[in-house]
């Protein structure tokens, strides 16, 4: 049939120009336990749903091929009433064979479901994250008060460590996907969800929210950081730290202005007087990889863009556009960049 | 002296005598009125007897006021394919718009838009309503009867549905159109998060196309079970009917969820109730369970009429009745009442107890069993028939080899740990893509081919037909096969952009040429039914030879169906009768009458007045209309727009006679 | 009438209609350009004792005072910028209610948007250095929909949340049913 040949011709160019692919943000990416149970599961449905394809292109092209002959069941012939002798055992061998093959295809399902709710348990690291129109509010958990870290859009997780993230929103229903490490789960109001993660490889990968949640859903994306444990526990006490004071006059000015100005009514920034609680944390700003919830990567130019127009960039955001004058916006910039 | 009494007695018994000839006389009278068809009445003079008693006033008048179905059906069928064609103009925009990275071709607003209507158009503009409109043509010609029941509530149901697709659509031009998605869910679609008055509009338009096919599902429902011809048991009922049965049926149960969640949504989002808001003891997921309840449904009440074309078709094509008539008929059966128990499959993502996801898992696993039986049993039918691969054939290989890719990612997102990363990508559009377009569609563009001649009285063109065949079936797997892989490469759905660089620049400029192929083949399809109607080859009554009795009248049928009804032996009643059908007589052809059977067997009832044309349906769809679209923008809509809707509709069942005569019994 | 004719009728009215739009649901993003807004704290006076006549509205009302987004936006801030804490929910506390017709520095959008820049007497803040001139607007068209000021179908009905409890299916019902407990 034309859909072999079509799909034998596309899918060979697609899997090499996969194989090139970054997988950072994809199911191929099998960085997780999670993943990697979703894949192994994946192929078994597509080996079995594949066969069954194949015969009922079987069963189709060979009553393509018989439409010539002269003996058929037909109005014709005067014998539409009857039918092959076989075809109702052919029936009930159908069935019992969509039975059996559904049956085990839900037993497999069922079976990768308990083991990856099992290799879930016994989570040592615990995170909430709040879904903001159109950004992520992360937070890290601490038995100790002191510890408990409030930072934005970019998840750092210890790799071969069980972390449960637990899922709130703010607003609408969002929800948490990072493909290369493990399925999703909605971030609902007044509902407490929930979703652990067990890394098995370290890498910089990429999370997009997967339920439609307004103007920029498209750009409400994750950047997630899986390192080895040590590099992890020097990240999160990095954070912790207040932001560094200012030393140069530009600096300085920038401060002034962050502090006391439009960016303090949304923004916090430890250790100063910025405490809005609306926006992202800003604190360690420079430090992450990507700006505006993974949509443009951090930079000194997109900083400028960012900060000047954020309008332009993501259109229909809640941060406004500020309007500032450009001595100001050097200095506003320059500050941003100290904050490492 | 004679006795007073005597005398008296004799004039009362004169008086008697004079009054009983008078009445003799006057019955005589209206004997030779009351005509009815049979052997004195048959042939030309019962033709224009009957084309003078079933035939609606000409002009505008007549056409808002006409009762006939197959009028009705025809304004069903093109105003759908008009809805089809401007979804699918949204669509080539979509594509466009992603078929490069960080496009700036349409901004995120307007695509959320486009989407929203995309969707909306083509699941409550398109896909119910132009089944609807294939089956109130057909049905009651495939049952031998001259028209269905409730004809001015089917007449409302059209201009209901009508209303709002121009409501809808009006708002789109107005700058007032939904943007929230097909499925609008809260809190997004409620007050806070989308002000003004778009989502208002989506739910009403959601009010219109419900109470619209739930009064044509009544219409089918009724039909097929009272109006048969005599002896079309049920067992000998075609599979298009039973297929419309089950799907009627299932309308009738799944749309009050859909009307009940979005009058909640539009009451939440215009006086203030808080169905919706977690923060006052209202609950997010209430809207997903309401509307999926009936969402899942919905996508069935689309395919099962698919499935009963294809049944049709594969009869007719393959020269012999489909194999295992009372399996295929438990399949449907089947899939109708276990599709109203899978629809928490849509939510496995919102975090429910997982162990109830794993009932889902499995109901929605098992529901393709009854669809893979019927599948065994169309190609059976070929296995064991001759088939010929004209136009209507084709597309239902094409069916076959689509759909059943369809089904089988239907099986992969069914199981909770795939869906977990396939929900809400593009993977899970291919695979309703593919059950749709596939499922639908695909039988849906050779049913109209294969009734084109029953409708219009003329062959559509072959060669075009087959040409629009393949161009359609190719461009399709072109368009929505990369689909699968840009999901499964981390591509979530209603994005209006993507970033470069994930491997998605090659899917979606494949899917966007392989949706402008399918654009290009509708369009040839569109040409195809007009060049048709002027130059197509004259049709005969059956000429692809079939077996139901819509072929047994002409092409196009008169206005009253058929002179006599029929009488029905057999499943095939044309293939298995020599020479004419047997009939029944004894209709009336003075007044439009119909014959009601009994549910079961189909032995004859009653006859039944059918109503002649009246424009009070239009009124009351106007009326009615008038205060589903102020509701949205005020509450007193309501209480004022009672009163005129109240006066249409009493007008409408007022009574035409308020006294009962009684008929005249001939000996 | 076929559909065809149906169709090029519709094409012509929406490509007339597309010139109109409905105001009241336009959604703009930013605020008019630096070069034409009036600079931040200097706003013109807009009250005036006694008969004199009244300065001219604001060019910037139409943009915002029946504006359906305006106002959604304006009730996000005002939620946000803890107007609820002296103001309630427009029924007044420490400071005057907002939701009656008494406009003590006048009820226009362009007075009351001054108002909210440069603050007033008796505690109300100066938000010029702390929001936007889009962002004032925006409150300010929200805080005239508190008196039913523009037509009642740009105001939403209502916001997500306003209670203070815990909602009920975040309250403990002895088990709990949400999925942590499905994980095990």
């Amino acid at each position: 049939m034309s859909l072999r040949w079509s799909a034998k011709a596309a899918v060979l160019p697609l899997l090499l120009g996969a194989c090139q692919v970054q997988h950072y943000q994809s199911d191929f990416g099998g960085a997780a336990v999670e993943d990697r149970q979703f894949l192994a599961l994946f192929w078994i449905f597509i080996a079995v749903c594949a066969f069954m394809y194949a015969l009922v292109i079987i069963f189709l092209l060979g009553g393509i091929i018989r439409m010539r002959r002269l003996d058929a069941n037909v109005v014709e012939t005067g014998r539409h009433h009857e039918s092959h002798p076989l075809m109702r055992t052919t029936l009930i061998g159908w069935t019992v064979l969509i039975g059996v093959g559904l049956f085990a295809l839900a037993v497999a399902s069922f079976v990768t479901d308990r083991s990856m709710a099992k290799a879930a348990a016994n989570e040592r690291l615990s995170v909430t994250i709040t879904g903001n129109q159109w950004w992520w509010d992360i937070k890290y958990n601490a038995a100790d008060a002191s510890k408990t870290l409030q930072t934005a859009n970019e998840l750092h997780l210890p790799v071969g460590v069980p972390t449960r993230i637990l899922l709130d929103s703010n607003d609408v229903i969002h929800s948490f996907w990072v493909p290369s490490l493990a399925g999703k789960q909605d971030l609902i109001p007044g509902r407490e969800n929930d979703i652990t993660i067990v890394p098995r490889k370290t890498g910089i990968f990429r999370g997009q929210c997967a339920e439609f949640c307004g103007v920029q859903h498209a750009h409400m994306s994750l950047v997630v950081v899986v390192e080895p444990y040590a590099d992890f526990i020097k990240w999160w006490d990095h954070q912790l730290q207040p932001a560094p004071q200012p030393t140069t006059p530009l600096t300085l000015a920038g401060y002034k202005y962050v502090t006391s100005g439009p960016c303090s009514a949304c923004h916090n920034i430890g250790g100063t007087s910025a405490n809005g609680q609306i926006g992202p944390d800003l604190t360690h700003l420079a430090t992450r990889k990507s700006l505006a919830a993974g949509t443009i990567p951090m930079g000194e130019g997109n900083l400028y863009g960012w900060v000047e127009d954020a309008q332009s960039i993501k259109p229909g955001v809640n941060m406004p556009t500020v309007g500032l004058e450009p001595d100001q916006l050097h200095a506003v910039v320059a500050y941003l960049e100290t904050l490492k | 002296m004679t006795d007073i009494r005597a005398d008296a007695f004799d004039s009362m018994r004169e008086r008697e005598r004079v009054r009983v000839e008078e009445e003799e006389r006057r019955l005589a009278a209206e004997r030779r009125k009351i005509a009815r068809d049979g052997p004195k009445l048959k042939g030309e003079k019962l033709a224009a007897r009957l084309d003078l008693a079933w035939r609606r006033p000409p002009g505008i008048i007549g056409w808002l006021a006409t009762v006939d179905h197959k009028e009705i059906g025809r304004r069903y069928i093109l105003t759908a394919l008009g809805f089809l064609a401007l979804g699918g103009v949204l669509a080539l925009l979509m594509r466009l718009q992603l078929s490069k990275p960080d496009n700036a071709m349409i901004g995120a607003e307007r695509y959320n838009q486009l989407f929203t209507m995309h969707g909306s158009t083509m699941m409550f503009l398109f896909a119910v309503p132009v089944m609807e409109g294939v089956a109130v043509y057909i049905i009651p010609l495939m049952l031998g009867t001259r028209s269905t029941a409730f004809p001015r509530l089917n007449a409302f149901s059209y201009f209901m549905y009508l209303f709002g697709g121009l409501m809808l659509w009006g708002a789109f031009v107005l700058n007032v159109a939904p943007d929230v998605g097909w499925f609008a869910y809260t809190p997004l679609a409620g007050p806070e998060f989308t002000p003004g008055k778009r989502a208002d509009v989506w739910a009403q338009m959601i009010t219109f196309t419900e109470v619209s096919a739930l009064a044509a599902a009544v219409v089918l429902v009724c039909t097929i079970l009272k109006a048969r011809a005599p002896g079309m048991t049920l067992s000998r009922m075609p599979l298009f009917a039973w297929a419309m049965l089950v799907q009627a049926v299932m309308i009738i149960f799944a749309m009050p969820a859909v009307a009940l969640c979005s009058s909640m949504l539009i009451s939440d989002r215009t006086i203030g109730t808080n169905f919706y808001n977690a923060a006052e003891h209202g609950d997010a997921l209430l809207w997903q369970h309401l509307f999926w309840f009936f969402g899942h449904p919905e996508v069935y009440i689309i395919f099962i009429p698919a499935t009963g074309f294809v049944s049709m078709i594969t009869e007719t094509f393959c020269r012999r009745p489909v194999f295992a008539h009372a399996v295929v008929v438990l399949a449907l059966m089947s899939t109708g009442i276990l599709a109203f128990g899978l629809w928490v499959h849509h939510m496995f993502a919102t975090g429910l107890p997982r162990v109830g996801y794993s009932f889902y898992t499995a109901a929605s696993i098992s529901v393709s069993v009854p669809t893979g039986l019927q599948i065994f049993c169309w190609l059976a039918t070929m296995w064991d028939g001759r088939p010929r691969f004209q136009v209507p054939m084709l597309y239902v290989v094409g069916f076959i080899v689509t759909f059943v890719i369809g089904g089988l990612t239907g099986v992969m997102v069914a199981a909770v740990p795939l869906d977990l990363q396939l929900h809400d990508t593009y993977f899970v559009v291919a695979h309703f893509h593919y059950v749709l377009i596939g499922g639908a569609v695909f039988p849906l563009l050779g049913v109209l081919t294969y009734w084109y001649p029953k409708i219009t009285g003329r062959m559509m063109s072959e060669t075009l037909g087959k040409i629009g065949f393949w161009m359609v079936f190719l461009g399709f797997q072109l368009a929505f096969f990369p689909m699968h892989w840009s999901g499964l490469l981390g591509m979530p759905r209603r994005v209006y952009t993507y970033p470069a660089g994930l491997g998605l620049e090659v899917p979606n400029m494949l899917s966007t040429v392989g949706a402008f192929v399918v654009a290009a083949a509708v369009g040839l399809f569109v040409i195809n039914g007009i060049w048709s109607l002027y130059r197509g080859v004259i049709a005969t009554p059956n000429p692809w030879g079939a077996a139901s009795l819509e072929w047994a009248t002409s092409s196009p049928p008169p206005v009253y169906n058929f002179a006599h009804i029929p009488v029905v032996e057999s499943e095939t009643p044309l293939w298995d009768v020599d020479g004419e059908l047997p009939v029944v007589t004894g209709l009336r052809v003075d007044e439009k009458e119909m014959l009601l059977t009994t549910v079961v067997a189909a032995t004859p009832d009653t006859r039944e007045p059918v109503p002649q044309a009246t424009l009070w349906p239009f009124i009351s769809a106007c009326a009615i209309g008038i205060v589903f679209i102020a509701s949205i923008f005020s509450p007193w809509a309501i209480a004022v727009g009672v009163i005129p809707s109240f006066i249409a509709l009493t007008a409408w069942f007022w009574p035409k006679e308020l006294k009962r005569t009684a008929e005249p019994v001939i000996t | 009438m076929s559909s065809r004719f149906r169709a090029s009728v519709l094409i012509l009215a929406a490509g007339a209609l597309t010139l109109t739009s409905c105001d009241r649901e336009e959604h703009h993003s930013r605020a008019k350009p630096i070069g034409e807004t009036v600079p931040a704290g200097a706003s013109p006076p807009t009250i005036f004792p006694g008969n004199s006549t009244p300065p001219p509205l604001d060019a910037r009302a139409a943009l915002y005072d029946n504006n359906a987004n305006a106002i959604g936006k304006g009730q996000q801030l005002f939620l946000q910028m803890n107007c609820v804490g002296c103001h309630s929910h427009g029924g007044g506390g420490m400071g005057p209610p907002l939701m009656d017709d008494e406009w003590r520095y006048g009820g226009r959008i362009d007075q009351i948007a001054t108002t909210i820049a440069v603050g007033r007497p008796n505690g109300m803040p100066a938000w010029r250095d702390k929001l936007t001139d889009d962002q004032i607007w925006d409150l300010a068209a929200y805080v005239r929909s508190l008196s039913g000021l523009p037509s009642k179908d740009a105001a939403s009905s209502r916001t997500e949340g306003m209670s203070a409890g815990t909602p009920q299916t975040l309250t403990p019902h002895g088990e709990t049913y949400n999925s942590d407990a499905a994980q095990q």
